[in-house]
């Protein structure tokens, strides 16, 4: 019987010793072979590209109306070299609205590790593969680093906007493709940990305050900060950076910080950016929650 | 909460609380209905009447009660499913006290017979059903369950755990419900298999029972 791991720097050592794969299977209850969960693991990898592209229709509208159809726009800008942050950014960015636009339109997405954050690990993760020529059994690894960083930080703090706030979502999203990020490109687990930890210092009280409650503005563009902040994050720890702080005691802050939180700032669409006199006017009428 | 909680489920957005855990509701009132009802109230409270258009719980719990998976890309056109189905469904806003905030009352009716469920949709797209016809129960659908609505009387936990172990089924939790000495009752039993069909024909046939339902993981 395998025994959960609870902390980033037991997963880190365990990895050390029987690699990132066998030691994020600690938190898997089933009796499954490494080939049964690898197979699951892979089957994300089509969801996601999948999603990248659904979300890459300039004609799509949420219900709502209130967002879609933003992502080519980035993704061409990008192209042309039009922006600041260059092409392999641009392309990460992109990718991680056009997730998180479709998710708003109800199209098929991969939770990870909510609805909410989706775009964020697709975004950053299809991007290394493209820029690094990673096909889908290289990825495993990133995949299987991201599961456990997010269990570990569901287990010690939250994944739960309504509990936590956006550092428990966007955030726990971005410190899980920080670390995925390091182990795919060569880093060591230590350092992916570290990348976490950068990830997650920088959320630390994020508040989720989406507009009329929707998962719609602000949630579609903290996606886009969440992949970039991934990248900046695993770039600190691959540069031999070490996170100040053990990254374990950030996730604990980030649960202390979430206790904290008034319950306006925690996904009930009363504060923050929801709060803003335009927001009840980007609404209208019609809108669902004009009606409630 | 295992790895593919993390990177999961596969689903259709925009909202894992009001959109898969509202299909996931409609799903289950299906199944525990027992087939396609040909008339649907669906009264929705809290967060869930605040935001229902805007997260497509509408169509979630439609799509649910067409049977349809949380990802399913049908959920989305449940709609017309529904029309086309036969299903003649309303939606209203209410306010159901002491409830979870993400909670809906689904009333469903066929020739005659009339089942009410209420459940709440507790995050992550996980579920619990709080109420069957008026009774207090509690469980999740995360495990294959039986549920079992019966009287209260001496000796139908006996029988019914009895077949139960006939069947050679493992119990992983058992909750028993009731509203008073003898009045109506519910079983909620986690079993570590799916049971046979079987089973819960020799269930329905058992005295006191009124209904028995094999709910696979939802």
């Amino acid at each position: 019987m395998r025994q959960a791991i609870a902390s980033l720097a037991e997963l880190t050592a365990l990895a050390e010793n029987i690699g990132i794969e066998e030691a994020a299977r600690s938190f898997e209850p089933q009796e499954e072979t490494r080939e049964q969960t690898d197979e699951r693991m892979l089957k994300l990898l089509p969801v996601m590209r999948q999603s990248v592209q659904d979300g890459m229709d300039p004609g799509l509208k949420s219900m709502s109306g209130l967002t879609g159809g933003q992502a080519p726009k980035l993704r061409d800008a990008a192209k042309a070299g039009g922006t600041a942050g260059g092409s392999l950014l641009g392309r990460a960015t992109s990718r991680a609205l056009a997730v998180a636009e479709s998710n708003a339109a109800m199209g098929r997405i991969v939770a990870a590790p909510t609805a909410g954050a989706c775009g964020i690990m697709p975004g950053v993760l299809l991007t290394l593969a493209e820029e690094y020529c990673l096909d889908d059994q290289a990825l495993l690894p990133g995949l299987y680093m991201a599961a456990a960083v997010g269990a570990i930080i569901a287990k010690r703090a939250s994944i739960s906007g309504a509990q936590g706030g956006c550092q428990a979502e966007c955030g726990a999203a971005s410190a899980m493709t920080a670390a995925a990020a390091v182990v795919l490109r060569g880093g060591n687990c230590r350092q992916a940990a570290d990348a976490a930890g950068f990830a997650i210092m920088s959320v630390m009280g994020l508040v989720c305050d989406p507009v009329g409650g929707l998962v719609e503005v602000p949630c579609v563009y903290r996606n886009v900060a969440g992949a970039a902040q991934a990248l900046a994050a695993a770039d600190l720890a691959l540069a031999g950076i070490p996170c100040p702080l053990p990254p374990d005691e950030l996730i604990d802050q980030m649960k202390s910080v979430g206790d904290m939180m008034p319950s306006a700032l925690r996904e009930t669409g009363l504060g923050g950016c929801a709060a803003c006199p335009s927001a009840r006017a980007m609404l209208g009428a019609d809108s669902a929650c004009g009606k409630a | 909460m295992d790895l593919f909680d993390i990177l999961g489920p596969v689903m259709i957005g925009p909202s894992s609380s009001h959109t898969a855990g509202a299909a996931r509701i409609g799903r289950i009132a299906r199944k525990l209905f027992g087939r396609l009802p040909s008339e649907a109230l669906i009264e929705l409270s809290g967060s869930f009447a605040m935001t229902w258009q805007g997260h497509g719980i509408d169509r979630a719990i439609l799509g649910g009660l067409m049977d349809l998976a949380v990802d399913d890309e049908r959920l989305r056109d449940s709609r017309a499913l529904a029309d086309r189905a036969g299903l003649r469904y309303r939606f209203e806003q209410v306010t159901l006290p002491d409830t979870h905030p993400n909670t809906a009352r689904l009333t469903l009716k066929d020739y005659g017979e009339k089942l009410c469920v209420t459940a709440s949709s507790i995050g992550g797209g996980r579920i619990r059903v709080t109420q069957i016809d008026g009774l207090e129960v509690g469980f999740s659908g995360d495990m294959p369950t039986l549920v079992i609505l019966h009287k209260d009387e001496p000796g139908v936990i006996a029988d019914v755990s009895r077949l139960v172990a006939e069947a050679g089924l493992n119990i992983a939790t058992m909750r028993v419900f009731r509203q008073h000495q003898g009045g109506e009752a519910a079983m909620a039993i986690e079993l570590d298999a799916r049971p046979d069909p079987s089973l819960v024909n020799c269930l329905t046939h058992l005295h006191f029972i009124d209904r028995a339902v094999a709910l696979d993981k939802i």
